[in-house]
């Protein structure tokens, strides 16, 4: 039986990286009014590289399904991922608690959310980003590979796919250097940035884009239960930087050092 | 094989003391070969035939009944239009709208009071689903300012703003892009167009969008991707103050002749929200005098609206004399004056920004049509300078070319040549955008006297309170913005104090709020031919002009013992907010701003 990947890519919809954030007036999140919003750049490494497996052998990708979980507004990232190549997208819509707020989900929940969609998808590959660069969690494609009981190969930065073996090799970038591990499948990988470098989105692809399937689901449709489990008391900037001081010797940088507690 | 940025997070590129990147200075040349497209993708004479070919594989072709260059209020209401009298009458069009930043309303900037002519006009009942953000005048106040007082002033009528509105012109145009595309029109952001396609009669036949991925060298990188040729029956120059393609287009069919030369302002603009006790919803103040001397043309502008938020700027005649003047440092010295730093202190800025904006009025409104196309909104410069308003004519005139480009479109004629939109320039004449800048024609002229300011604003008051323009004469701009600068040597350089921190921020800070991004391995889209010999020829009558004007840090001077002036011309092209004024007050006109990759520039909020 020739290997055939069912492809699931979960895509988030954050602040753009360009724009620096900043915490609104009630000083309890980020404010989102007026400020743009695109695709996670993880996550459109993972589009990226569903893609270019698609492209690297005939008949291997049999399909590309995106789906993210947020509110309405993420169909317009979920298009940018149809642009990009993948075939069709799901939005599990979370309803907004107030006019311009929709519930901030935590990787938990949706790491939940995804194990009910990928059940429902028969996916057997899950290729998602590292993590979101608003909250940096670095959690979900883990959660969810534990939920799933399926291997994981998190933070890759190559990922080979064996079609005679089904075995997929993926380095990954550690802190003493790069290892490297190979899993069968089922299996859930989770970008990293030095993976590839997305396309351009051809404006052509755009127009085709818009043609391409978008579904709703609902969380309750998926059985998952997506209240917060964590509560945010407040937000603040880290202080100012304040300037450095000069010392003029390696006593005087022992002594300063000593001084801040540093040593 | 390249990389996006090592780090996602930093974006502004730091000046002199940052890690150093190999800076290519390269021979960026941009030739407007009038016979075939506008090329301006470098070619470096190293490039290897591959790399040739790939330049020029053939490019992918569509079609358009319209083609639209540019996504403002302009732009907008001329494809709303044309969608609208789809509707009314049957004829189908197909509408395509291009636009260079990464989303609607990302390069919009404006400070901006708008009066609803034209939107009513366009939309009757918009105010049943109006944009965020909109608040209507409450109060007017003028103020003539020094150093530590302000001095009321009595305004002329063109700036009483009853029934007019303070909004975010960026949120505007979002509202106006949803209207648009739930209209049938295709509005593709993240698309710039450096390129006109011609015909074989020299007519303009459509666009042809930017290359992308191509490097610093101007090479093909990894992920190359060739534009797309829209070919269309008409195409619209949408781009606002001074447009690149509408440049090329102005010299190519000569659409100055017999008018004057446009002249400009840069208008720099922060958004801050402040605390309660210091905002009044719906108040508007204008400014002149300090920090401006009586021979710079300008003046400030605060209005508070949406929730607890002000828009506070600086407006700078870009004719000014002296090359030692910082339009920036005047703005951020500026709010240090009692009158802003009463409403902005403890308060947050949240947004900068800088656009140039048109100052010529009626006098320098170009020929609008060509063959194939035509100028619509800044791009011709419809903006009543008096009122400092154009939105309001901007749509107007998108308005005007709709209907005229959808009769042209839709007649039965077999006619084969290319349309000229005769009715649009006819129905501009007839039109409430004609008489208005007829009224006031004399008004920014008037200030090209030895008294400057003063014999301005003498002139002015006769003119607005009693003539109101209906007088034989017309007063004309004699020299441009870049030709009236004056050698270094005749004035003294400005002390401009530092910048606080609170109230008053240095350049930097202020680039790193506008969001603006170019990828590092990019042509350098501010093409100057040699930048060795633009040190030359500039530094030492100017003595760096163009690290002064620029509102975003893009010019330096970097001091080189090497070097025969004894510095170093340096361009960061990454920090472009994309306001044009480099383009415009260069004194030897030798920098070119192109169009650098679609998504591409600032990201503004709120503006």
């Amino acid at each position: 039986m020739p290997l055939r990947l069912n492809i699931v890519v979960p895509v988030k919809r954050v602040i753009d990286f360009a724009i620096k954030p900043r915490i609104n007036a009630s000083k309890n999140a980020i404010e989102t009014n007026g400020v743009k919003f695109s695709l996670n750049p993880f996550c459109e490494i993972a589009v990226e590289e569903a893609v270019r497996l698609r492209e690297s052998s005939k008949d291997l990708v049999e399909s590309i399904t995106l789906v993210s979980a947020g509110s309405a507004k993420a169909q317009d990232t979920l298009r940018a991922g149809l642009a990009l190549g993948a075939d069709k997208a799901t939005l599990i819509e979370i309803p907004a608690i107030d006019d311009s707020k929709s519930l901030e989900l935590e990787p938990l929940a949706v790491a939940k959310l995804l194990r009910a969609f990928v059940k429902k998808s028969n996916a057997n590959l899950v290729i998602m980003g590292k993590q979101a660069i608003d909250d940096d969690s670095n959690q979900t494609g883990q959660m969810l590979a534990g939920l799933l009981n399926w291997s994981q190969a998190t933070n890759a930065s190559k990922v080979t796919v064996d079609e005679a073996s089904g075995v997929v090799t993926v380095s990954r970038e550690v802190d003493g250097g790069t290892e490297t591990l190979s899993a069968p499948l089922p299996l859930v990988i989770t970008t990293d940035l030095r993976l590839n470098t997305p396309r351009y989105t051809k404006l052509q692809d755009i127009m085709k884009a818009k043609k391409k399937k978008t579904e709703k689901v609902s969380p309750e449709s998926l059985g998952v239960d997506i209240s917060s489990r964590l509560e945010i008391l407040s937000l603040s900037e880290p202080p100012k930087r304040t300037g450095g001081g000069k010392v003029d010797s390696v006593d005087a940088l022992i002594g300063k050092l000593k001084e801040t507690g540093a040593i | 094989m390249p990389l996006r940025p090592s780090s996602m997070y930093s974006l502004v590129r730091m000046p002199s003391r940052a890690i150093y990147r190999r800076v290519v200075v390269s021979q960026q040349l941009t030739s407007f070969t009038y016979e075939r497209t506008y090329r301006t993708t470098a070619f470096r004479r190293n490039l290897s035939e591959d790399e040739s070919a790939m330049l020029q594989e053939p490019r992918e072709e569509d079609e358009a009944d319209v083609v639209i260059v540019g996504g403002g209020p302009a732009g907008l209401a001329a494809a709303i239009r044309l969608k609208q009298l789809e509707l009314e009458r049957g004829k189908q069009v197909r509408v395509v709208l291009l636009e260079k930043a990464s989303d609607m309303g990302n390069h919009t900037l404006s400070g901006a009071v708008i009066e609803p002519k034209a939107l009513k006009e366009l939309l009757p009942d918009w105010l049943e689903d109006p944009p965020t953000t909109l608040t209507p005048v409450k109060s007017n106040k003028m103020r003539f300012l020094t150093e530590k007082y302000s001095i009321p002033l009595p305004e002329p009528p063109q700036m009483h703003n009853s029934g007019n509105y303070i909004v975010s012109l960026s949120e505007v145009v979002k509202w106006l892009a949803a209207k648009a595309e739930e209209l049938g029109v295709e509005v593709y952001p993240g698309f710039s167009v450096n390129e006109l396609l011609f015909d074989q009669s020299g007519a303009v036949a459509g666009i042809a969008t930017n290359d992308m991925g191509i490097s610093r060298a101007g090479a093909p990188k990894d992920n190359f991707q060739r534009g797309m040729e829209f070919r269309a029956k008409v195409t619209l120059l949408a781009e606002g103050c001074h447009g690149s393609l509408t440049k090329g287009v102005i010299k190519k069919y000569d659409l100055r002749r017999g008018k004057d030369v446009q002249t400009y302002g840069i208008g720099l603009k922060e958004v801050w929200e402040v605390p309660e006790e210091n905002w009044r919803e719906g108040e508007v103040l204008h400014t002149m005098g300090w920090p401006l001397t009586s021979k710079v043309y300008g003046g400030g502008f605060m209005y508070h609206f949406g929730e607890r938020l002000v828009s506070v700027g600086l407006v700078v005649g870009l004719d000014y004399a002296n090359p030692w003047i910082s339009p920036f440092r005047e703005f951020q010295r500026m709010k240090h004056h009692p009158i802003y730093s009463n409403v902005l202190k403890n308060g947050t800025c949240v947004s900068y920004g800088a656009r140039a904006l048109n100052e010529g009025g009626l006098q320098s409104v170009p020929k609008l049509i060509f063959p194939g196309g035509a100028l619509i909104g800044c791009s011709a410069g419809f903006v009543n300078v008096p009122k400092i308003k154009g939105t309001h004519t901007a749509m107007k005139s998108g308005m005007l070319a709709a209907e005229s480009a959808y009769n042209a479109i839709t007649s039965d004629t077999t006619n084969e040549s290319a349309i000229a939109l005769y009715d649009y320039e006819d129905n501009f004449k007839k039109s409430w955008i004609f008489e208005e800048l007829n009224e006031v024609r004399n008004v920014r002229p008037s200030f090209h006297n030895p008294l400057g300011m003063y014999g301005g604003i003498l002139y002015s008051g006769l003119d607005t309170l009693l003539l109101k323009g209906r007088v034989p004469w017309t007063f004309h701009h004699k020299a441009s913005d870049a030709a009236s600068t004056q050698p270094a040597d005749k004035f003294k350089p400005i002390d401009y104090p530092k910048p606080d921190g609170k109230l008053s921020f240095d350049l930097l800070t202020s680039v790193a709020r506008t969001g603006t991004m170019h990828n590092e391995d990019e042509p350098v889209h501010l093409q100057v031919k040699d930048w060795d010999a633009h040190t030359t020829s500039s530094y030492p009558k100017y003595q760096g002009v163009e690290s002064r004007f620029c509102p975003a840090g893009v010019y330096e001077y970097i001091p080189d013992e090497t070097k025969k002036e004894g510095v170093r011309f340096q361009i960061n092209s990454q920090n472009c907010i994309h306001c044009k004024t480099c383009d415009i007050k260069v004194p030897a006109q030798d920098i070119n701003w192109v169009c650098p990759e679609g998504g591409d520039g600032p990201k503004y909020m709120l503006t």
